[in-house]
């Protein structure tokens, strides 16, 4: 039997939000990735927080970036994190093309498990959850 | 230079409650389980309870996940008189070993002088496994949970599946840290988990967050260690020979981090136990290095996280730790290196690093159930975690 690692049901997942966040799932939410950089001298951060790590600014450019990336690293699991039953989802760590330097921790789907690896190349795709919002995940692109 | 302060204090005695499985400790409650633990260290040590003038905590003073230690509730319920320190390294587990040094500072500062650290833990309400995922999302942790890995060891296994990446790690080097430590443990009347493990066993245990199964993650229990710490000079009229603070270090780099929590982390950190410039600081603070350590206690909340550490604390190269184990490097007996004597937190209890650090003491002063022998140097770690990180070293006088 092939199985495919799923979304999580976006009815079990929430998020909250800040005004230094809100930015991310507004864009998230209308299907763009969008990440902060600093104003002043270009780093990105994530997640995002009010000041620049590298040169403490507080100007930021919320930044869309094309959702193509690398997987650096990921978990493989099989039990539903809210009913505990059989439930196969692929927890990874992105690393993005455009976005150097941070990563987004996310889930790779329409995939069989046994075939992700580290390299891999992935794309954002979306996962409405509760209220409205929508997460960002991933699933491997031909390239 | 070695630490001014090196050798100036001491762990003078310890004192634990019995290791329930997770939920068996109730009805007791979290301050019974903590003045147990009090009592027996101060019997231990040979002093009145009403000697102990400081608290040096870790985890915020959390005793688990869910319940808190307050100083003036201890004072209340024990009767002592007076307080004259009483502080917390911030964060987690990853003080464990590091609250001995604020123990420490407390007394070559002239703070106090009889300083205990305590840690309690009760799991009916709250268990470890699942504690990310009971937590209400804020909004820093939006950009982590919603990723389903619900644990502490869901995010640890993407450490480890760097490092396999990376080094050509095998899962037979976590399964030898599984084994060597339950067979620490098979003797120990103390531990919870005492039925010998095969490699065969644990190569078939269920996986929870591939790469990493059931037997890779330590127990969840209940229960409550004291450890008192006060100047050497006094240590040496108490009841044992005095254990001597050589070093502490706690703290760690932005590399490194809320590690796991966020996953930031540069690539030399990321396949790492985030302990590196702990190591450095604490061997150069003792004026020794990884070839003096004559037993480990290393932090085993989880396999993967044993093997970093061992080569952020310099016992083999970065990458080596595979092959390092997998050569029975840290097996009881026979190893180079004797990890976890004790059956760790893997086998024996986990009271968030405390029992390292009783091991240790029980180690120096030659009366350990799995005793090394001429055991002389034991190094401790705190659980690699959010910051700080800490080690601490102690030596037989
Ligand atoms: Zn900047």
């Amino acid at each position: 039997m092939t199985v495919i690692a799923q979304a999580l049901p976006g009815d079990n997942i929430s998020i909250t939000m800040d005004n230094c966040t809100a930015p991310f799932w507004e864009a998230a939410r209308e299907h763009r990735l969008e990440v902060p950089k600093c104003g002043a001298c270009g780093t990105f951060r994530m997640p995002p927080r009010p000041y620049c790590p590298q040169c403490q600014s507080q100007e930021v450019e919320w930044t869309e970036i094309s959702g193509k990336g690398t997987v650096y690293s990921f978990a493989l699991c099989n039990r539903s994190p809210f009913t505990g039953e059989e439930f196969h989802y692929v927890p990874v760590v992105m690393d993005l093309d455009d976005a150097p330097g941070i990563r987004l921790v996310s889930n790779l789907v329409e995939v069989e498990p046994s075939a992700v690896s580290i390299g891999m190349r992935a794309e954002v795709a979306w996962n409405p959850i509760r209220d409205g919002w929508v997460l960002p995940i991933f699933r491997p692109t031909a390239e | 230079m070695t630490w001014e302060h090196a050798d100036k204090t001491a762990i003078v005695g310890v004192g634990a409650t019995e290791y329930y499985y997770r939920g068996q400790s109730e009805p007791r409650t979290i301050y019974d389980l903590i003045g147990e633990a009090v009592l027996k260290a101060c019997d231990d040590a040979g002093i009145s309870v009403r000697e102990i003038d400081g608290f040096a905590y870790y985890s915020g003073a959390s005793a688990g996940y869910t319940d808190k230690m307050d100083t003036a509730d201890i004072m209340e319920m024990l009767g002592i008189p007076e307080v004259r320190f009483t502080a917390a390294l911030t964060s987690g587990g990853g003080g464990s070993a590091g609250s001995i040094g604020l123990a420490s500072a407390a007394i070559v500062a002239g703070s106090a002088r009889y300083v205990v650290t305590i840690m309690a833990l009760q799991q009916a309400k709250q268990r470890l496994g699942t504690v990310f995922a009971a937590a209400a999302p804020d909004p820093i942790n939006s950009f982590l949970q919603p990723s389903g890995l619900v644990g502490p060891g869901h995010l640890m296994s993407v450490l480890a599946r760097r490092h396999m990446h990376l080094y050509g790690t095998r899962r037979e080097a976590f399964g030898e840290i599984a084994v060597s430590t339950r067979a620490n443990a098979v003797n120990r009347p103390t531990a919870i988990r005492r039925e010998p493990l095969t490699m065969e066993q644990y190569l078939e245990a269920p996986m929870i967050a591939d790469p990493l199964c059931r037997l890779d993650f330590c127990l969840e229990t209940d229960g409550a260690v004291a450890v008192i710490t006060t100047s050497t000079e006094r240590a040496r009229d108490l009841r044992h020979k005095p254990v001597l603070v050589r070093a502490a270090a706690h703290g760690g780099r932005r590399e490194w981090g809320r590690a796991f929590a966020w996953m930031g982390m540069p690539d030399e950190y990321f396949a790492s136990a985030g302990n590196r410039p702990i190591a450095d600081r604490l061997y150069a603070d003792a004026g020794l290095g990884p070839a003096d350590i004559d037993v480990a206690l290393i932090y085993d909340h989880f396999t993967p996280m044993v093997l970093m550490q061992l080569e952020d604390y310099g016992f083999c190269a970065r990458g080596e730790g595979g092959p390092f184990v997998e050569s029975g490097a840290i097996r009881y007996g026979s190893g180079s290196i004797p990890v976890n004597t004790h059956g760790g937190q893997l086998s024996e209890a986990y009271i968030i690093g405390m029992t390292h650090i009783r091991e240790a003491v029980e180690q120096l002063r030659g009366v350990a159930v799995n005793q090394v022998d001429g055991a002389e140097v034991a190094l401790v770690t705190g659980g690699p975690a959010s910051l700080p990180v800490s080690g601490l070293i102690l030596r037989s006088e």
